[in-house]
């Protein structure tokens, strides 16, 4: 049921991508056969250039990108939310997921439509649902909900009915 | 004041094309569009009869599934994903459960595997069926869509026979499935699929040599592998363009290793490539369910695990401590462990992937829907470019999308 990823995956990784890896990822973790490698937004798009172009690893075809809001459970000075990047490679079928940390009222970090031309309605959904601003899109509007809608749904301080909901969005209306 | 008729376009596409003086027009496409399978809008700014960009608009059919299965809880979301992609809700039931099984750890019993499988190819065959039936009739030829629903009536049959519901089954639970199949279902399904091949080369017969067909087929919408690759396309859509991966096979789930089957591939990335590799996955789905029925064992059909799946019924009347369970269940839901899993599987439109990140409760922290339609759409613009109007028509239908599944 569970498939894997890649056997040993720090030395791979470790040689392949050499002092990038080093440089650029903070912890990694294997958890269900799955290998996710927590990195610095700031060197995101130099991993994922890498990720995609190495001969050995071809990770190629970026299969999911969301965010993560962890509102409610994270400890002091921990960053709000992790963008999620789920990559493929159709060379040699593995997957491998990358998390970087955002933080703050307007999180920022560097797009990867550069790297992969798919990127651009995940993160323009990332945007719509988390209010997570890439640098570098080319064209980053609201794609699910109305141009003019206020807020941010998946955010995790949005309530989902009721009342609330209302009084949520007066507010963010008041606030502007 | 005189009467202005406004219409609501896209305000980047009428500037720029105030900036740059073209005589470009701009139209309006949908949402109330027969052709666009339900609520999907574009904006075409055309030069004559010709394409020269499409802006897409979508989220008319968003519902919020993301956000809801955060208070929902794993067992009650179930329901929701029947309305993802309404014309699979076998596959999507599957998905979510197994990305949910494989947070808590934990493998189902061989019978409820094969039923699985053997579902997930009849919802396979249901969705390409439709497929064929509308995307020919968009394109103008109407008796298809007669002979394909006539069989897709068949499938419904069975799903009735399974769970109750022909539409939204809601079959698969968390830890197997909800009933276990009547006994007649063998036969049914083997009656179904030794007549189905036939009924394949009739679709064939229709339009694979059909003149009209190829010609409104054949260059149209064409897509390379490495742009397929580039923005992410899955399934047929990208095996169309002769890129070989097949989750089927690459990444296996339940019992799809233990199965023989081929993948075929398309090689110049067109709707007539793509419209072969969709007729002939439903033959090799037909192989699929003809050795899963033979290789169906008996057994249970969920895990013997009561915090997971509910007890007996018989064992309530005597035991308290499977009322228990039962209550919890069905008041709390199952709960999953802190973690976060992807589970991506090849649902008929491509990869379907559910990202679940737990927290220890019955409730995801987050659980996000990888959805092949809204992807496999993202590529629409850059097909349509340099074609007629009529052919957008086409390429809408040879992405084979449904917007419950692109706009979640």
């Amino acid at each position: 049921m569970s498939f894997s990823i890649v056997s040993d995956p720090v030395t791979i990784f470790q040689e392949k991508l050499g002092s990038l890896f080093t440089d650029a990822v903070m912890q990694f973790q294997e958890y269900r056969g799955e290998l996710t490698l927590t990195v610095r937004p700031e060197r995101i798009i130099e991993l994922c250039q890498a990720l995609r172009e190495h001969p050995d690893l071809r990770f190629d075809l970026l299969s999911d990108l969301t965010a993560v809001d962890h509102l409610q459970d994270r400890k002091a000075g921990d960053p709000r939310y992790h963008v999620v990047y789920h990559l493929f490679s159709t060379h040699t079928k593995k997957r491998i997921r990358l998390k970087a940390p955002v933080d703050g009222e307007t999180p920022e970090i560097d797009s990867v439509t550069p790297v992969w031309r798919g990127a651009d309605w995940h993160e323009r959904e990332c945007y719509d649902m988390f209010g997570i601003v890439f640098r570098g899109h080319p064209d980053l509007r609201r794609i699910l909900m109305p141009e003019d809608w206020v807020g941010y749904p998946l955010r995790k301080d949005y309530p989902v009915t009721g009342e609330e909901t209302y009084d949520y969005i007066n507010k963010q209306l008041a606030d502007e | 004041m005189p009467f202005k008729l406004e219409f609501q376009t896209d305000s980047r596409i009428t500037e720029t094309l105030k900036e740059r003086h073209t005589d470009h027009m701009v139209l309006n496409m949908g949402p109330q569009h027969p052709s666009t399978h339900g609520v999907l809008r574009l904006v075409l700014e055309l030069d004559g009869e010709e394409i020269v960009n499409v802006i897409p608009d979508i989220g008319y059919l968003h519902r919020g599934m993301e956000k809801l299965a955060e208070v929902k809880g794993y067992h009650r979301f179930i329901p929701f994903t029947d309305r993802l992609d309404y014309l699979a809700p076998m596959s999507n039931n599957t998905g979510v459960v197994l990305a949910v099984e494989k947070l808590i750890g934990v493998e189902v019993p061989p019978r409820a595997q094969y039923l699985r499988v053997i579902l997930c190819e009849l919802a396979r065959i249901s969705s390409h069926l439709l497929w064929l039936g509308t995307s020919a009739l968009d394109i103008g030829a109407m008796s298809v869509f007669m002979y394909t629903f006539r069989e897709r009536e068949t499938i419904y049959d069975i799903f009735e026979e399974v769970c109750g519901a022909r539409f939204t089954v809601s079959y698969m639970r968390v830890g197997g499935v909800s009933v276990d199949v009547p006994p007649h279902f063998a036969a049914m399904t083997r009656a179904f699929i030794d007549d189905f091949g036939k009924k394949i080369d009739e679709y064939e017969a229709l339009l694979t040599n059909n003149k009209i067909w190829r010609m409104r087929t054949e260059g149209i919408g064409v897509i390379s592998a490495e742009r397929a690759i580039e923005y992410g396309m899955t399934g047929p859509c990208l095996r169309g363009s002769g890129v070989d991966v097949d989750l089927r096979r690459d990444n296996p789930y339940l019992v799809y290793d233990e199965l023989d089957f081929d993948i075929p591939l398309g090689e110049n990335g067109d709707t007539f490539d793509r419209y072969l590799v969709r007729v002939e996955e439903m033959r090799q789905s037909r192989r699929i369910i003809r050795q899963a029925l033979e290789k169906l064992p008996d057994g249970p059909i969920k895990v013997d695990d009561n915090k997971i799946s509910f007890p007996e019924r018989a064992t309530i009347e005597h035991s308290m401590e499977a009322v228990i369970h039962h209550f919890l269940l069905a008041s709390e839901g199952v709960k999953a462990p802190p973690g976060e899993v992807y589970m991506p599987i090849e649902a008929p439109k491509g990869e379907l992937g559910f990202y679940v990140v737990g927290d220890g409760t019955a409730y995801p922290k987050r659980l996000r829907i990888r959805s092949p339609s809204f992807v496999n759409l993202s590529a629409l613009p850059e097909m349509c470019r340099g074609h007629m109007i009529a052919d957008v028509v086409a390429i809408i239908g040879t992405i084979d999308l449904v917007l419950g599944d692109c706009d979640r």
